[in-house]
């Protein structure tokens, strides 16, 4: 069906469509009308969800270990300081290899306090072996939470999954968005370590060196597993639905001799900049950025790279930029820009390209070529 | 018709010998969920309770534990001294898991039993927000506080749940301030049923997990767990420190259904003719020296708990 919603609200059409056994969530700008139109839905009688209206993020988390373990799909949504409120559990639900679903809507990280767009909150979660992706429309936000569910609960991943989506920028914007009816798509729920007091085990208890360290290797060869469960994923999501995006939505690279990297809302704004640049007779391209982790091969060799990072490691550098160095060997041009909210047009993003220092880093609008 | 009347009759003389069986240890299941050579501590009493809430729980129960002496004491995988299934959970995050549980085995139509068993720092301190979440929601399961009075498994650092006066290795002067009154806290949240228990009973904790486990709701059982080590008496004394800690008043069993308080068995006739206080305290190592000053304190705290107990029960407020 064709409507129009915000980033939001195609989460949670998302969510409706996929049934969870149990939702477990606490409000926070700008995650809130996730929670509130799932509880609509459960309300009216739209959706047969158990909706706990947990105290903090720290326990919706670990409500969704709990129910997913206790053997029902599971579903949470967050933001920024509940996103790091519940660290602690959201490694544990990596580690109990629960394919737990959650949406963080990304948003800056006080003080002082500041309600918009930034990655830093999900890049503070990177090595908690959750896979990530962040979507750059409001069609992405829906495609990519029904697919998130399918990945995570094969057999080969049993990790979960965190959806990220633009604050404001992309959570508050309305846009068209084709829902779908998923049929078969998604199987009934089956976690082949449930809890069955017929069988009755132990999760979790001390473990000792060796063992763990086997438990951690295992957590990444089903990371590794993951880049082909994704592919399959989206192969069969495209043939029944006709959509698909891939890890990195290319635009216009194949030419280009520069590319801008880019993630979320700032990947999609850097294709107007492409056209804008090749009308000037630049051969520019971009390419998003949507699988952070597992993070995906990159085919950018014999070009210059513009990364835009909407983050920062300080001491260090911008985390989108030193994986492109690390994965690519290309010396990027490093941009940081969009912290807290900052607005980029695509005229700014442009700029960045015709202005470009290849292995020097910006801080637009702040501090140039340092 | 006198053959219906015959069955209604045995049914109830049934229940009653049923009643009345419960009331000697003979009666409680031999099965085990609580295997032997666990890793506790010799003396350790929050084993023995945990064997005796298992048995009353049955194999249809999942144990729900944070960090405590009970992570430890389950044994290190892949061995387990566990026969019922154990969700180990982080520190703060009892309660919020089990509520996620909860609502799980309901969207499946299953009537597991959820039972969290945590100790007192990881109920008073540290995940005391999600306990009262928890409680506030009306979540269908029963949390188990055992209370050795301190961080146990850490090595006796002071918890909230510490009395005045106690020695640990956080307060080495003794604790300044008095224990966190934990059954008042959730007594404010009007949960179906709260009872308070002590290891040296086995036979009342038993009876009041199995009422606990009939009542649909949150129900909370907050069980006093005398340690050896962390109080520093002979292992052999621990089932005498649980008696004391009652035959005293310094621990007081009952419980609350539906509001109602009544007072159990053995802390009646304390109640009304407490032992010395002395007797308690002068077995264990974590109150030598204890101030005529602090002694006076607790002694007056115990009073206190007595009379406002009786009135409570009497419904004099």
């Amino acid at each position: 069906m064709l409507t129009i919603a915000t980033g939001n609200k195609a989460v949670a059409a998302a969510v409706k469509a996929v049934k969870p056994g149990v939702i477990a969530a606490y409000p926070i700008t700008p995650q809130t009308e996730i929670v509130e139109q799932i509880a609509d839905y459960v309300t009216e009688g739209d959706l047969a969800s158990r909706y706990i209206p947990v105290e903090s993020e720290h326990s919706a988390m670990a409500a969704c270990i709990g129910a997913s373990a206790g053997g029902v799909r599971t579903f949470t949504a967050t933001s920024s300081h509940g996103l790091l409120y519940m660290h602690e559990m959201v490694h544990w639900a990596a580690g109990a290899r629960l394919p737990i679903v959650m949406a963080n809507v990304n948003r800056a990280l006080g003080p002082g306090w500041n309600t918009w767009a930034e990655h830093t909150d999900a890049f503070s979660q990177r090595d908690t072996g959750w896979l990530q992706v962040f979507v750059g429309t409001v069609q992405e936000a829906y495609d990519a939470t029904l697919m998130a569910f399918k990945i995570a609960e094969n057999e080969r991943v049993l990790l979960p999954v965190m959806v990220n989506l633009d604050g404001f920028a992309l959570s508050h914007i309305m846009q068209s968005l084709e829902t779908v009816e998923i049929g078969d798509f998604l199987p009934p729920y089956r976690l082949p370590h449930a809890i069955d007091t017929e069988n009755p085990c132990v999760y979790g208890p001390m473990t000792g060196p060796a063992d763990y360290f086997r438990f951690r290797w295992d957590i990444e060869r089903s990371m590794r597993d993951a880049r082909g469960v994704i592919a399959d994923v989206e192969r069969e999501f495209a043939e029944r639905f006709g959509r698909s995006n891939g890890p990195t939505e290319d635009y216009r690279c194949e030419d280009a001799d520069v590319v801008v990297v880019a993630m979320g809302t700032l990947g999609k704004e850097a294709e107007v900049a492409v056209d804008r640049l090749r009308g000037e007779g630049v051969k520019a391209g971009s390419m998003r950025l949507r699988w952070f982790r597992p993070f995906p091969d990159l085919d950018l060799a014999g070009r210059e790279v513009v990364v835009i990072d909407r983050d920062y490691s300080f001491g260090f550098g911008g985390v989108v930029a030193h994986s492109i160095r690390s994965k690519t060997g290309i010396e990027p041009y490093s941009v940081i820009a969009g912290l807290g909210g900052q607005e980029v047009t695509y005229d700014d993003i442009a700029d960045f390209v015709r202005n470009r220092h290849p292995g020097e880093e910006t801080w637009f609008g702040v501090s140039d070529h340092v | 018709m006198p053959g219906n009347r015959i069955a209604k009759l045995s049914l109830q003389s049934m229940t009653n010998i049923n009643e009345r069986s419960v009331n000697n240890l003979s009666a409680i299941p031999k099965e085990e969920y609580l295997y032997k050579c666990t890793s506790a501590c010799a003396g350790c009493s929050s084993s023995l309770c945990l064997r005796y809430v298992l048995k009353a729980a049955g194999p249809d129960s999942v144990l729900v534990v944070p960090a405590c002496c009970t992570s430890v004491i389950q044994g290190m995988y892949p061995g387990t001294a566990m026969n019922v299934p154990v969700y180990n959970i982080a520190f703060a995050a009892a309660a919020a898991c089990a509520s996620g549980m909860s609502e799980a085995f309901a969207s499946l139509g299953r009537e597991t039993n959820v039972i969290v068993y945590a100790g007192d720092g990881g109920t008073v301190d540290i995940g005391i927000q999600a306990l009262s979440g928890a409680f506030e929601r009306g979540t269908n399961f029963l949390y188990i506080c055992y209370d050795n009075e301190a961080y146990g498994n850490t090595g006796m650092q002071r918890s909230g749940s510490t009395p005045l006066g106690a020695r640990t290795t956080t307060t080495p002067g003794g604790k300044p301030t008095a224990k966190k009154d934990l059954d008042r806290i959730v007594e404010a949240h009007n949960p179906p049923y709260m009872a308070t228990a002590c290891s040296a009973y086995p036979l009342d904790l038993y009876k009041k997990v199995k009422k606990a486990l009939s009542i649909e709701g949150a129900k909370f059982i907050h069980i006093l767990a005398p340690c050896p080590p962390g109080w520093r008496y002979p292992t052999e004394k621990t089932v005498e420190m649980g008696k004391l800690a009652v035959k005293t008043a310094q621990w007081i069993l009952y419980e609350r259904e539906f509001g109602k308080l009544a007072i159990s068995g053995p802390s009646k006739a304390a109640m009304k003719k407490p032992a010395p206080l002395e007797d308690y305290i002068k077995g264990q190592g974590r109150f030598k020296n204890l101030s005529p000053e602090i002694f006076d304190a607790m002694r007056q705290q115990v009073e206190h708990n007595i009379q406002r107990l009786s009135r409570e029960e009497a419904g004099v407020c």
